[in-house]
């Protein structure tokens, strides 16, 4: 293989993955941008997402794409119950506050999926895992196709739904202009708890879509939170297409950073991407109106 | 303030550091030890405070200066034979050299709320990564003091067992405490919280917002510098995860938030409960052998805390001990 066709490769290979984090990130920035929330226990939910996948193909013998919708299901309405429970009340905290509970979230969720699943990490090794497509110079898994493909499919989906339905465009609203959409008759608490159910569903179901490329352990968390905010802040908070774009810019990025230098370099790029975002364009590549609550 | 408030406040923190100096004739190895762990975490917590609690300024990147502070101490010591006592001076100036880098970088193009702390987490994030591929410190592998000898004398190496340890940070902390109080008394402790409370409004009454924020980072990152220092004369080893990770920023919040955000014993108090709560939940977990019980319980207190007192517990228990006005001082 020449140098030149494992960078092509480095690169499909980073928007794949980049398909995935924009998933991730497209559930952190519903959450931020109708309830300004800060979601630090996000990576978390991507892990729950990873154990459920590995728990149905272990117990169910399915195939590890089945698991797909059931993690989708559950963290809906896992979701949709803790918003409406518990995490409704801190909506208006301050960001200091919010982020101690939602750490206090995240440590919970690590330490029950350390005390369920133990420290060691959990793969899936299912036949597909060994199927790769040959096209010109790109070699190509055929579960990480699947997952980019499922994942770019759910964030159309998921834009669309937003934008067209009736429920969609009130979460907007509520996102826009929270008294006014008091006033014209939006459930806020409802509409709140299906941005979380939303939000969280978009990390589980992509969690489960990675679970049959990378081993699960419960540490995982952390570096899925830092990787879906730096994506955020690069494509800009609030905004949809941004969520995408910088999912795949920081996907190939990453890639390509592992590539040329050494994999261990790859966070160190996204990170200096960030802080130079942070400095020249802190509204991100797609700022969305600059709206005030 | 009342003469009888200020009187019955003196007379409490005194009372505090009175027992505190006693405990140790009481205290077995283990309890002197977690409390020394209790010191450290109030002195980063009061540190952190001075910066969240009274000029707003919400940092989740403290691990930067404490992991600074600890490798400037540990490498001046052993690689060139510095003397402790010496290298807590840079020990605190880097450190704080490093928080006004960031602070005018990120206040200069200002960088405000969620996005500062994203920046500061940035930070802390790549000095983790940048240490640990630095082979002069031994990247992952870690940075060792050599042992200690039998002729080691606790007033020169600043190591030593676990009194020594002991009345060094309850020192520390109780100077860490009364330049907490001090500062935020004076005309600077006032300015703070101007830009605390609005900063527009600050600057339009003649505040100069800059400056005083970029002076609470610099003295707060140097504090919590020291304290870092400390943590390698304690531990005599240094790894890029245990003082540069972001585990320890969220621990370094956690006890001033716990305990009450812009209050001046607020982090002490903090740190009483949750380092003992931390250390007995760990234990636990050790004992039965279930790995991710302490991080259980750890999450579900801070969940639990956070749901009935937002403010802290000590605004509430000094008000009942009729040791504040109405909390917030």
């Amino acid at each position: 293989m020449s140098v030149f066709d494992l960078y092509a490769n480095a690169v499909l290979n980073g928007l794949m993955i980049g398909a995935i984090y924009a998933l991730i990130a497209t559930g952190l920035n519903i959450i931020f941008g109708v309830m300004r929330v800060v979601n630090f226990a996000h990576g978390e939910m991507v892990v729950i997402g990873m154990y459920i996948g590995f728990a149905v193909w272990k117990f169910s013998g399915l195939p590890p794409l089945a698991a797909v919708p059931i993690a989708t299901l559950v963290m809906f309405m896992a979701g949709y119950l803790f918003q409406r429970a518990i995490g409704n009340d801190f909506v208006d905290q301050p960001q200091h506050i919010q982020f101690v509970f939602y750490i206090g979230l995240g440590l919970t969720i690590t330490g029950l999926h350390a005390v369920i699943f133990g420290p060691d990490p959990r793969g899936i090794q299912d036949a597909m895992s060994f199927v790769s497509y040959r096209i010109g110079i790109f070699r190509v898994d055929a579960s990480r196709l699947n997952a980019a493909a499922a994942a770019l499919i759910i964030i159309f989906g998921l834009w669309a739904w937003l934008r067209y339905s009736l429920t969609g465009k009130s979460l907007h609203a509520a996102g826009e202009n929270l008294t006014g959409g008091k006033v014209i008759g939006i459930r806020i608490s409802h509409v709140f708890a299906l941005t979380a159910a939303i939000g969280m569903a978009c990390a589980g179901t992509a969690g489960a879509l990675i679970a049959p490329l990378y081993d699960v352990t419960p540490y995982l968390a952390y570096e899925f939170t830092l990787t879906a905010f730096i994506i955020v802040i690069v494509g800009g908070l609030a905004s949809l297409p941004g969520a995408l774009v910088g999912g795949l810019l920081i996907g190939v990025s990453e890639a390509l950073a592992a590539a040329i230098v050494s994999p261990s370099a790859k966070s160190f790029i996204s990170y200096s991407l960030l802080i130079v975002m942070l400095l020249i364009k802190p509204d991100g590549l797609f700022s969305p109106r600059r709206t005030s609550r | 303030m009342s003469a009888a408030l200020a009187t019955r406040q003196t007379v409490a923190a005194i009372l505090f550091v009175g027992v505190l100096a006693v405990v140790p004739i009481i205290a077995d190895d283990y309890q002197i030890a977690v409390l020394a762990q209790v010191f450290l975490t109030a002195i980063v917590g009061i540190a952190w405070n001075l910066m969240m609690g009274y000029a707003g300024q919400l940092s989740l990147g403290h691990a930067l200066y404490f992991g600074v502070g600890a490798y400037v101490l540990a490498i001046l010591t052993e690689r060139y034979g510095v003397s402790p006592w010496l290298a807590m001076i840079p020990a605190a100036v880097v450190p704080g050299v490093f928080g006004i880098l960031i602070g005018a970088l990120g206040f200069r193009f200002s960088v405000r709320g969620v996005y500062f702390a994203l920046l500061t987490i940035a930070f802390a994030e790549m000095a983790r990564i940048g240490f640990e591929h630095w082979d002069y410190v031994g990247k992952n592998g870690g940075f060792f003091l050599s042992a200690l000898t039998s002729a080691n004398n606790p007033m020169r190496s600043l190591r030593g067992g676990a009194t020594f340890i002991y009345y060094a940070l309850l020192i520390c902390m109780v100077l860490t405490w009364s330049l907490s109080i001090v500062l935020v008394r004076s005309r600077l402790g006032y300015f703070w919280r101007a830009v605390r409370e609005d900063e527009d409004a600050a600057r339009a009454m003649g505040v100069k917002a800059l400056r005083h924020k970029l002076l609470v980072v610099a003295i707060s990152a140097a504090i919590t510098g020291i304290a870092g220092a400390w943590f390698a004369l304690i531990n005599g080893s240094l790894f890029p995860d245990s003082v540069l990770g972001m585990r320890i920023s969220i621990d370094l919040i956690v006890a001033p938030v716990v305990g009450g955000l812009g209050t001046l014993f607020g982090p002490i108090f903090g740190a009483l409960l949750v380092v003992p709560v931390n250390e007995f939940t760990r234990s636990l977990s050790q004992s039965f052998s279930i790995n991710g019980l302490n991080l259980l319980f750890y999450g579900v207190l801070l969940m639990v805390i956070v749901k009935i007192a937002p403010h802290g517990c000590w605004p509430a228990i000094a008000g009942w001990l009729r040791l504040s006005k109405h909390g917030r001082s």
